[in-house]
Protein backbone atom coordinates (compact mmCIF):
# COMPACT_ATOMS: atom_id res chain seq x y z
CA UNK A 1 0.00 0.00 0.00
CA UNK A 2 1.10 3.60 -0.56
CA UNK A 3 2.94 4.89 2.44
CA UNK A 4 2.82 8.65 1.77
CA UNK A 5 5.29 9.50 4.55
CA UNK A 6 3.34 7.38 7.00
CA UNK A 7 0.01 9.06 6.29
CA UNK A 8 -1.20 6.33 3.91
CA UNK A 9 -3.31 4.32 6.41
CA UNK A 10 -4.88 7.48 7.87
CA UNK A 11 -5.78 8.66 4.39
CA UNK A 12 -7.33 5.27 3.64
CA UNK A 13 -9.43 5.47 6.77
CA UNK A 14 -10.44 8.98 5.77
CA UNK A 15 -11.50 7.69 2.36
CA UNK A 16 -13.69 5.07 4.03
CA UNK A 17 -15.33 7.82 6.12
CA UNK A 18 -15.94 9.84 2.96
CA UNK A 19 -17.59 6.86 1.25
CA UNK A 20 -19.76 6.02 4.27
CA UNK A 21 -20.81 9.62 4.56
CA UNK A 22 -21.67 9.80 0.89
CA UNK A 23 -23.76 6.62 0.83
CA UNK A 24 -25.69 7.37 4.01
CA UNK A 25 -26.42 10.88 2.78
CA UNK A 26 -27.54 9.47 -0.56
CA UNK A 27 -29.95 7.09 1.14
CA UNK A 28 -31.43 9.94 3.15
CA UNK A 29 -31.58 12.21 0.11
CA UNK A 30 -33.38 9.58 -1.99
CA UNK A 31 -35.91 8.92 0.76
CA UNK A 32 -36.55 12.63 1.29
CA UNK A 33 -36.69 13.18 -2.46
CA UNK A 34 -39.39 10.54 -2.95
CA UNK A 35 -41.32 11.87 0.00
CA UNK A 36 -40.92 15.46 -1.18
CA UNK A 37 -41.95 14.71 -4.75
CA UNK A 38 -45.05 12.74 -3.75
CA UNK A 39 -45.97 15.52 -1.34
CA UNK A 40 -45.55 18.17 -4.01
CA UNK A 41 -47.80 16.19 -6.34
CA UNK A 42 -50.36 15.29 -3.68
CA UNK A 43 -53.87 16.70 -3.45
CA UNK A 44 -53.26 17.68 0.13
CA UNK A 45 -52.49 21.38 0.38
CA UNK A 46 -50.63 21.06 3.67
CA UNK A 47 -48.23 18.47 2.23
CA UNK A 48 -47.69 20.55 -0.90
CA UNK A 49 -46.88 23.64 1.12
CA UNK A 50 -44.52 21.82 3.47
CA UNK A 51 -42.60 20.33 0.56
CA UNK A 52 -42.40 23.64 -1.27
CA UNK A 53 -41.13 25.42 1.83
CA UNK A 54 -38.54 22.69 2.27
CA UNK A 55 -37.14 22.90 -1.26
CA UNK A 56 -37.22 26.69 -1.38
CA UNK A 57 -35.48 27.04 1.94
CA UNK A 58 -32.82 24.41 1.35
CA UNK A 59 -31.97 25.36 -2.18
CA UNK A 60 -31.62 29.00 -1.24
CA UNK A 61 -29.10 28.64 1.59
CA UNK A 62 -25.39 27.84 0.99
CA UNK A 63 -24.37 24.29 1.90
CA UNK A 64 -21.64 25.47 4.23
CA UNK A 65 -23.92 27.80 6.17
CA UNK A 66 -26.43 25.02 6.58
CA UNK A 67 -23.79 22.63 7.81
CA UNK A 68 -22.48 25.05 10.44
CA UNK A 69 -26.04 25.77 11.49
CA UNK A 70 -26.78 22.09 11.90
CA UNK A 71 -23.61 21.21 13.72
CA UNK A 72 -23.62 24.03 16.24
CA UNK A 73 -27.33 24.81 16.24
CA UNK A 74 -28.30 21.13 16.22
CA UNK A 75 -26.43 20.34 19.40
CA UNK A 76 -27.91 23.37 21.09
CA UNK A 77 -31.40 22.29 20.10
CA UNK A 78 -30.80 18.77 21.37
CA UNK A 79 -29.46 20.10 24.66
CA UNK A 80 -32.51 22.28 25.19
CA UNK A 81 -34.84 19.44 24.25
CA UNK A 82 -33.01 17.14 26.61
CA UNK A 83 -33.41 19.59 29.50
CA UNK A 84 -37.07 20.02 28.71
CA UNK A 85 -37.72 16.27 28.63
CA UNK A 86 -35.90 15.81 31.92
CA UNK A 87 -37.88 18.59 33.59
CA UNK A 88 -41.26 17.51 32.30
CA UNK A 89 -41.06 13.74 32.29
CA UNK A 90 -37.99 12.98 34.38
CA UNK A 91 -36.58 10.95 31.50
CA UNK A 92 -32.85 11.22 31.08
CA UNK A 93 -32.32 11.34 27.36
CA UNK A 94 -29.37 12.78 25.58
CA UNK A 95 -27.97 12.73 22.11
CA UNK A 96 -24.46 13.75 21.19
CA UNK A 97 -24.17 15.35 17.78
CA UNK A 98 -20.93 14.52 16.07
CA UNK A 99 -19.57 15.86 12.79
CA UNK A 100 -20.47 12.63 11.00
CA UNK A 101 -24.13 12.73 11.98
CA UNK A 102 -24.34 16.46 11.30
CA UNK A 103 -22.76 15.80 7.90
CA UNK A 104 -25.17 13.03 6.94
CA UNK A 105 -28.17 15.08 8.07
CA UNK A 106 -27.10 18.24 6.29
CA UNK A 107 -26.03 16.64 3.03
CA UNK A 108 -29.06 14.37 3.07
CA UNK A 109 -31.40 17.32 3.62
CA UNK A 110 -29.73 19.46 0.96
CA UNK A 111 -29.73 16.81 -1.71
CA UNK A 112 -33.16 15.61 -0.67
CA UNK A 113 -34.39 18.97 -1.96
CA UNK A 114 -32.65 18.51 -5.30
CA UNK A 115 -33.88 14.92 -5.53
CA UNK A 116 -37.40 16.18 -4.83
CA UNK A 117 -37.25 18.27 -7.99
CA UNK A 118 -35.69 15.42 -9.97
CA UNK A 119 -38.38 12.96 -8.88
CA UNK A 120 -41.19 15.45 -9.33
CA UNK A 121 -40.23 16.06 -12.94
CA UNK A 122 -39.84 12.33 -13.51
CA UNK A 123 -43.28 11.52 -12.07
CA UNK A 124 -44.85 14.15 -14.28
CA UNK A 125 -43.15 12.65 -17.33
CA UNK A 126 -44.91 9.29 -16.90
CA UNK A 127 -47.55 8.89 -19.61
CA UNK A 128 -51.00 9.20 -18.04
CA UNK A 129 -52.30 6.30 -20.16
CA UNK A 130 -49.98 3.94 -18.29
CA UNK A 131 -51.56 4.92 -14.98
CA UNK A 132 -55.06 4.86 -16.42
CA UNK A 133 -54.53 1.29 -17.62
CA UNK A 134 -53.49 0.30 -14.11
CA UNK A 135 -56.61 1.89 -12.63
CA UNK A 136 -58.82 0.33 -15.26
CA UNK A 137 -57.54 -3.13 -14.31
CA UNK A 138 -58.45 -2.74 -10.67
CA UNK A 139 -54.98 -1.97 -9.25
CA UNK A 140 -54.94 -0.38 -5.83
CA UNK A 141 -53.24 3.01 -5.59
CA UNK A 142 -50.24 1.50 -3.86
CA UNK A 143 -49.89 -1.24 -6.48
CA UNK A 144 -50.11 1.35 -9.27
CA UNK A 145 -47.41 3.38 -7.55
CA UNK A 146 -45.09 0.45 -6.97
CA UNK A 147 -45.49 -1.49 -10.19
CA UNK A 148 -46.14 1.23 -12.77
CA UNK A 149 -45.24 4.71 -11.49
CA UNK A 150 -41.89 3.90 -9.86
CA UNK A 151 -40.35 1.83 -12.67
CA UNK A 152 -41.48 4.27 -15.34
CA UNK A 153 -40.52 7.34 -13.34
CA UNK A 154 -37.03 5.89 -12.83
CA UNK A 155 -36.29 6.14 -16.53
CA UNK A 156 -36.70 9.87 -16.37
CA UNK A 157 -35.12 10.29 -12.94
CA UNK A 158 -31.88 8.33 -13.32
CA UNK A 159 -29.88 10.93 -15.26
CA UNK A 160 -30.79 13.54 -12.65
CA UNK A 161 -30.04 11.17 -9.77
CA UNK A 162 -26.63 10.45 -11.27
CA UNK A 163 -25.90 14.13 -11.54
CA UNK A 164 -27.01 14.85 -7.98
CA UNK A 165 -24.96 11.93 -6.70
CA UNK A 166 -21.76 13.28 -8.23
CA UNK A 167 -22.28 16.69 -6.71
CA UNK A 168 -23.22 15.08 -3.39
CA UNK A 169 -20.05 13.03 -3.36
CA UNK A 170 -17.93 16.13 -3.79
CA UNK A 171 -19.94 18.07 -1.21
CA UNK A 172 -18.81 15.58 1.45
CA UNK A 173 -15.44 17.38 1.38
CA UNK A 174 -17.13 20.28 3.18
CA UNK A 175 -17.65 18.17 6.29
CA UNK A 176 -13.93 18.38 7.05
CA UNK A 177 -14.60 21.98 8.00
CA UNK A 178 -16.70 20.98 11.01
CA UNK A 179 -13.97 18.61 12.06
CA UNK A 180 -14.85 15.25 10.53
CA UNK A 181 -11.72 13.23 9.88
CA UNK A 182 -12.48 12.39 6.29
CA UNK A 183 -9.77 12.05 3.70
CA UNK A 184 -9.75 15.77 2.90
CA UNK A 185 -9.03 16.68 6.53
CA UNK A 186 -6.28 14.08 6.82
CA UNK A 187 -4.71 15.36 3.62
CA UNK A 188 -4.94 18.95 4.77
CA UNK A 189 -3.18 18.21 8.07
CA UNK A 190 -0.54 16.07 6.39
CA UNK A 191 0.08 18.68 3.70
CA UNK A 192 0.56 21.36 6.34
CA UNK A 193 2.88 19.27 8.47
CA UNK A 194 4.97 18.00 5.60
CA UNK A 195 4.76 21.16 3.49
CA UNK A 196 4.00 19.10 0.41
CA UNK A 197 0.47 19.84 -0.80
CA UNK A 198 0.81 17.99 -4.09
CA UNK A 199 1.82 14.73 -2.46
CA UNK A 200 -1.41 14.63 -0.45
CA UNK A 201 -4.02 16.51 -2.39
CA UNK A 202 -3.40 14.81 -5.72
CA UNK A 203 -4.16 11.31 -4.36
CA UNK A 204 -7.31 12.72 -2.73
CA UNK A 205 -8.38 14.22 -6.04
CA UNK A 206 -7.72 10.88 -7.74
CA UNK A 207 -9.87 9.02 -5.21
CA UNK A 208 -12.79 11.40 -5.88
CA UNK A 209 -12.23 11.01 -9.59
CA UNK A 210 -12.20 7.21 -9.32
CA UNK A 211 -15.42 7.27 -7.29
CA UNK A 212 -17.26 9.55 -9.71
CA UNK A 213 -16.00 7.68 -12.77
CA UNK A 214 -17.02 4.37 -11.20
CA UNK A 215 -20.47 5.63 -10.34
CA UNK A 216 -20.93 6.94 -13.85
CA UNK A 217 -20.46 3.41 -15.17
CA UNK A 218 -22.87 2.05 -12.57
CA UNK A 219 -25.51 4.67 -13.42
CA UNK A 220 -25.14 3.82 -17.09
CA UNK A 221 -25.80 0.20 -16.31
CA UNK A 222 -28.85 1.08 -14.18
CA UNK A 223 -30.10 3.34 -16.95
CA UNK A 224 -29.91 0.52 -19.45
CA UNK A 225 -31.90 -1.72 -17.14
CA UNK A 226 -34.54 0.90 -16.42
CA UNK A 227 -34.95 1.58 -20.11
CA UNK A 228 -35.69 -2.02 -21.05
CA UNK A 229 -38.52 -1.87 -23.53
CA UNK A 230 -37.73 1.61 -24.79
CA UNK A 231 -36.93 1.71 -28.45
CA UNK A 232 -34.46 4.46 -29.29
CA UNK A 233 -35.97 7.21 -31.39
CA UNK A 234 -39.45 6.16 -30.40
CA UNK B 1 -85.57 -15.15 -13.33
CA UNK B 2 -83.35 -14.86 -16.36
CA UNK B 3 -79.61 -14.56 -15.98
CA UNK B 4 -78.42 -11.36 -14.32
CA UNK B 5 -77.65 -8.59 -16.81
CA UNK B 6 -73.89 -8.13 -17.04
CA UNK B 7 -74.19 -4.36 -17.17
CA UNK B 8 -76.95 -1.82 -16.68
CA UNK B 9 -76.45 1.94 -16.86
CA UNK B 10 -79.31 4.15 -15.78
CA UNK B 11 -79.63 7.76 -16.72
CA UNK B 12 -75.92 8.68 -16.71
CA UNK B 13 -75.11 12.38 -16.58
CA UNK B 14 -71.60 13.77 -16.69
CA UNK B 15 -70.59 17.34 -16.28
CA UNK B 16 -67.07 18.79 -16.59
CA UNK B 17 -67.35 22.17 -14.94
CA UNK B 18 -69.96 24.06 -16.93
CA UNK B 19 -69.89 21.61 -19.80
CA UNK B 20 -72.52 18.90 -19.77
CA UNK B 21 -71.07 16.02 -21.76
CA UNK B 22 -73.63 13.31 -21.03
CA UNK B 23 -77.30 14.09 -20.63
CA UNK B 24 -79.00 10.98 -19.45
CA UNK B 25 -77.70 7.86 -21.14
CA UNK B 26 -79.13 4.48 -20.28
CA UNK B 27 -78.02 1.10 -21.51
CA UNK B 28 -79.08 -2.40 -20.66
CA UNK B 29 -77.13 -5.41 -21.83
CA UNK B 30 -77.74 -9.12 -21.95
CA UNK B 31 -75.00 -11.71 -21.89
CA UNK B 32 -73.39 -11.96 -25.31
CA UNK B 33 -74.48 -8.53 -26.45
CA UNK B 34 -72.15 -6.59 -28.68
CA UNK B 35 -73.05 -2.93 -28.38
CA UNK B 36 -71.53 -0.36 -30.70
CA UNK B 37 -71.44 3.27 -29.61
CA UNK B 38 -71.16 5.54 -32.60
CA UNK B 39 -71.33 9.27 -33.13
CA UNK B 40 -69.12 12.15 -34.10
CA UNK B 41 -66.21 13.38 -31.99
CA UNK B 42 -67.40 15.15 -28.88
CA UNK B 43 -70.70 13.31 -28.81
CA UNK B 44 -69.78 11.79 -25.44
CA UNK B 45 -69.36 8.17 -26.45
CA UNK B 46 -65.87 7.75 -24.96
CA UNK B 47 -66.88 9.62 -21.82
CA UNK B 48 -69.83 7.27 -21.41
CA UNK B 49 -67.53 4.26 -21.73
CA UNK B 50 -65.18 5.75 -19.15
CA UNK B 51 -68.10 6.30 -16.78
CA UNK B 52 -68.86 2.59 -16.89
CA UNK B 53 -65.57 1.58 -15.23
CA UNK B 54 -65.40 4.76 -13.16
CA UNK B 55 -62.38 6.27 -14.90
CA UNK B 56 -64.80 9.19 -14.83
CA UNK B 57 -67.34 9.45 -12.05
CA UNK B 58 -70.81 10.10 -13.41
CA UNK B 59 -72.36 13.29 -12.01
CA UNK B 60 -75.54 11.32 -11.54
CA UNK B 61 -76.99 8.00 -12.61
CA UNK B 62 -76.41 4.39 -11.74
CA UNK B 63 -74.01 1.73 -12.93
CA UNK B 64 -74.92 -1.84 -12.06
CA UNK B 65 -72.44 -4.58 -12.84
CA UNK B 66 -73.88 -8.08 -12.64
CA UNK B 67 -76.52 -7.02 -10.13
CA UNK B 68 -74.04 -5.03 -8.03
CA UNK B 69 -74.83 -1.30 -8.04
CA UNK B 70 -71.80 0.96 -7.59
CA UNK B 71 -72.10 2.96 -4.39
CA UNK B 72 -71.48 6.69 -4.50
CA UNK B 73 -71.06 9.38 -1.92
CA UNK B 74 -70.21 13.09 -1.99
CA UNK B 75 -66.94 14.50 -0.72
CA UNK B 76 -66.46 17.66 1.34
CA UNK B 77 -66.57 19.84 -1.74
CA UNK B 78 -69.90 18.32 -2.71
CA UNK B 79 -68.44 16.35 -5.63
CA UNK B 80 -69.81 12.89 -6.23
CA UNK B 81 -67.20 10.17 -5.75
CA UNK B 82 -67.29 6.37 -5.45
CA UNK B 83 -68.03 5.43 -1.86
CA UNK B 84 -65.95 2.29 -1.71
CA UNK B 85 -62.62 2.03 -3.51
CA UNK B 86 -62.47 -1.70 -2.85
CA UNK B 87 -65.79 -2.14 -4.67
CA UNK B 88 -64.57 -0.04 -7.58
CA UNK B 89 -61.42 -2.16 -7.88
CA UNK B 90 -63.49 -5.35 -7.82
CA UNK B 91 -65.82 -4.02 -10.47
CA UNK B 92 -63.03 -2.82 -12.69
CA UNK B 93 -61.54 -6.28 -12.57
CA UNK B 94 -64.79 -7.52 -14.15
CA UNK B 95 -64.81 -4.88 -16.89
CA UNK B 96 -61.55 -4.98 -18.73
CA UNK B 97 -60.79 -2.14 -21.04
CA UNK B 98 -58.98 -1.88 -24.36
CA UNK B 99 -57.68 1.63 -25.05
CA UNK B 100 -57.26 3.63 -28.21
CA UNK B 101 -53.53 4.02 -27.61
CA UNK B 102 -53.13 0.45 -26.24
CA UNK B 103 -51.61 1.61 -22.93
CA UNK B 104 -49.62 -1.58 -22.50
CA UNK B 105 -47.18 -1.06 -19.66
CA UNK B 106 -44.06 -0.18 -21.56
CA UNK B 107 -41.55 -1.48 -19.00
CA UNK B 108 -43.01 -4.99 -19.06
CA UNK B 109 -42.87 -7.64 -21.75
CA UNK B 110 -46.10 -8.71 -23.42
CA UNK B 111 -46.39 -11.75 -21.17
CA UNK B 112 -45.73 -9.69 -18.03
CA UNK B 113 -48.38 -7.23 -19.15
CA UNK B 114 -50.92 -10.00 -19.39
CA UNK B 115 -50.21 -11.78 -16.11
CA UNK B 116 -49.85 -8.65 -13.99
CA UNK B 117 -53.50 -8.01 -13.18
CA UNK B 118 -54.58 -11.68 -12.91
CA UNK B 119 -51.78 -12.34 -10.39
CA UNK B 120 -52.05 -9.16 -8.34
CA UNK B 121 -55.72 -8.27 -8.65
CA UNK B 122 -57.46 -11.62 -9.12
CA UNK B 123 -54.84 -13.54 -7.07
CA UNK B 124 -54.47 -16.26 -9.69
CA UNK B 125 -51.39 -18.44 -9.01
CA UNK B 126 -48.50 -17.41 -11.25
CA UNK B 127 -48.23 -20.70 -13.11
CA UNK B 128 -51.90 -20.69 -13.98
CA UNK B 129 -51.75 -17.02 -15.00
CA UNK B 130 -48.88 -17.74 -17.39
CA UNK B 131 -50.72 -20.69 -18.93
CA UNK B 132 -53.82 -18.58 -19.34
CA UNK B 133 -51.82 -15.72 -20.86
CA UNK B 134 -50.13 -18.01 -23.34
CA UNK B 135 -53.45 -19.45 -24.40
CA UNK B 136 -54.89 -15.99 -25.03
CA UNK B 137 -51.76 -14.87 -26.89
CA UNK B 138 -52.22 -17.92 -29.11
CA UNK B 139 -55.84 -16.91 -29.48
CA UNK B 140 -54.99 -13.39 -30.76
CA UNK B 141 -52.18 -14.76 -32.89
CA UNK B 142 -49.07 -13.26 -31.31
CA UNK B 143 -47.81 -16.09 -29.10
CA UNK B 144 -44.34 -15.85 -30.66
CA UNK B 145 -44.09 -12.22 -29.49
CA UNK B 146 -44.69 -12.96 -25.83
CA UNK B 147 -41.22 -11.88 -24.69
CA UNK B 148 -41.16 -8.68 -26.72
CA UNK B 149 -41.61 -5.28 -25.20
CA UNK B 150 -44.60 -3.30 -26.51
CA UNK B 151 -42.40 -0.74 -28.29
CA UNK B 152 -40.86 -3.53 -30.34
CA UNK B 153 -44.16 -4.45 -31.99
CA UNK B 154 -46.46 -2.92 -34.57
CA UNK B 155 -49.59 -1.09 -33.48
CA UNK B 156 -51.80 -3.96 -34.56
CA UNK B 157 -49.76 -6.44 -32.55
CA UNK B 158 -49.80 -4.15 -29.53
CA UNK B 159 -53.55 -3.82 -29.72
CA UNK B 160 -53.94 -7.59 -30.00
CA UNK B 161 -51.67 -7.95 -26.94
CA UNK B 162 -53.90 -5.45 -25.15
CA UNK B 163 -56.93 -7.55 -26.08
CA UNK B 164 -55.18 -10.63 -24.67
CA UNK B 165 -54.55 -8.64 -21.49
CA UNK B 166 -58.25 -7.85 -21.31
CA UNK B 167 -59.24 -11.47 -21.98
CA UNK B 168 -56.93 -12.79 -19.27
CA UNK B 169 -59.15 -11.13 -16.68
CA UNK B 170 -62.00 -13.35 -17.96
CA UNK B 171 -64.18 -10.28 -17.68
CA UNK B 172 -67.92 -9.95 -17.44
CA UNK B 173 -67.90 -7.21 -20.07
CA UNK B 174 -65.13 -5.96 -22.36
CA UNK B 175 -64.94 -2.24 -23.01
CA UNK B 176 -63.27 -1.07 -26.23
CA UNK B 177 -62.43 2.63 -26.57
CA UNK B 178 -61.88 3.28 -30.28
CA UNK B 179 -59.55 0.29 -30.53
CA UNK B 180 -58.57 0.85 -34.14
CA UNK B 181 -58.41 4.64 -34.30
CA UNK B 182 -54.67 4.87 -33.62
CA UNK B 183 -53.76 2.19 -36.14
CA UNK B 184 -52.41 2.46 -39.66
CA UNK B 185 -55.17 1.52 -42.09
CA UNK B 186 -53.51 -1.74 -43.11
CA UNK B 187 -53.41 -2.89 -39.47
CA UNK B 188 -57.05 -2.23 -38.66
CA UNK B 189 -58.22 -5.51 -40.16
CA UNK B 190 -56.20 -7.80 -37.91
CA UNK B 191 -57.65 -6.16 -34.80
CA UNK B 192 -61.23 -6.15 -36.09
CA UNK B 193 -60.98 -9.83 -37.00
CA UNK B 194 -59.93 -10.69 -33.45
CA UNK B 195 -62.83 -8.63 -32.10
CA UNK B 196 -65.27 -10.29 -34.45
CA UNK B 197 -64.16 -13.73 -33.30
CA UNK B 198 -64.67 -12.65 -29.69
CA UNK B 199 -68.18 -11.52 -30.53
CA UNK B 200 -68.88 -14.88 -32.13
CA UNK B 201 -67.68 -16.60 -28.94
CA UNK B 202 -70.53 -14.85 -27.15
CA UNK B 203 -68.55 -12.34 -25.13
CA UNK B 204 -70.33 -9.23 -23.94
CA UNK B 205 -68.66 -6.23 -25.53
CA UNK B 206 -69.21 -2.49 -25.61
CA UNK B 207 -67.32 -0.88 -28.43
CA UNK B 208 -66.84 2.81 -29.12
CA UNK B 209 -65.97 2.86 -32.77
CA UNK B 210 -65.77 4.77 -36.01
CA UNK B 211 -65.75 1.50 -37.99
CA UNK B 212 -69.27 1.51 -39.40
CA UNK B 213 -68.78 -1.87 -41.07
CA UNK B 214 -67.95 -3.39 -37.70
CA UNK B 215 -70.93 -1.74 -36.02
CA UNK B 216 -73.24 -2.95 -38.75
CA UNK B 217 -71.95 -6.49 -39.21
CA UNK B 218 -70.73 -7.56 -35.79
CA UNK B 219 -72.81 -5.80 -33.18
CA UNK B 220 -76.40 -6.63 -32.34
CA UNK B 221 -77.16 -3.25 -30.78
CA UNK B 222 -76.13 0.20 -31.93
CA UNK B 223 -76.34 3.45 -29.99
CA UNK B 224 -75.90 6.67 -31.89
CA UNK B 225 -74.91 9.50 -29.57
CA UNK B 226 -75.24 13.15 -30.36
CA UNK B 227 -74.37 15.96 -27.96
CA UNK B 228 -74.53 13.70 -24.96
CA UNK B 229 -77.85 12.07 -25.75
CA UNK B 230 -78.92 8.88 -27.45
CA UNK B 231 -80.27 10.04 -30.77
CA UNK B 232 -81.01 6.67 -32.24
CA UNK B 233 -80.71 3.09 -31.02
CA UNK B 234 -81.65 -0.41 -31.97
CA UNK B 235 -80.44 -3.35 -34.00
CA UNK B 236 -77.92 -2.36 -36.70
CA UNK B 237 -80.19 -2.93 -39.70
CA UNK B 238 -82.77 -0.58 -38.24
CA UNK B 239 -80.27 2.12 -37.23
CA UNK B 240 -78.32 1.98 -40.46
CA UNK B 241 -81.03 1.26 -43.00
CA UNK B 242 -84.08 2.99 -41.56
CA UNK B 243 -82.86 5.70 -39.22
CA UNK B 244 -85.58 7.89 -37.80
CA UNK B 245 -83.45 10.79 -36.73
CA UNK B 246 -82.27 13.46 -39.11
CA UNK B 247 -78.85 13.52 -37.43
CA UNK B 248 -78.29 9.84 -37.98
CA UNK B 249 -79.13 10.26 -41.64
CA UNK B 250 -76.62 13.10 -41.89
CA UNK B 251 -74.02 11.09 -40.00
CA UNK B 252 -74.31 8.25 -42.48
CA UNK B 253 -74.41 10.40 -45.59
CA UNK B 254 -71.12 10.53 -47.42
CA UNK B 255 -69.97 14.11 -47.24
CA UNK B 256 -67.21 15.02 -49.62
Amino acid sequence: MLDLKGYGPALMEGAVVTIELAFLSLALALALGLLGATSKLSHNRFLRMTATTYTTLIRGVPDLVMMLLFYYGGQLAVNNLSDLIYERFGVDWFFQFNPFIAGVLTIGLIFGAYMTETFRGAFLAVDSGQIEAARAYGFTRWHTFRRVMIPQMMRHALPGIGNNWQVLLKTTALVSIIGLTDMVRVAEQAAKAERSPFLFFIPVALVYLALTAGSELFIKWLDKRANAGVVKGD
Amino acid sequence: MAEEAPLICKDIYKQFGELEVLKGISLETCKGDVVSLIGSSGSGKSTFLRCINLLETPTSGEVIVHGDPIKFTTNRKGVRIPADNKQVELIRAKLSMVFQSFNLWSHMTVLENIIEAPIHVLKVPRKEAVERAEAYLERVGIYERKDYYPAQMSGGQQQRAAIARALAMEPEVMLFDEPTSALDPELVGEVLRVMQSLAEEGRTMIVVTHEMAFARDVSNKVLFLHQGMIEEQGPPDKVFDNPESERMKQFLAPNF
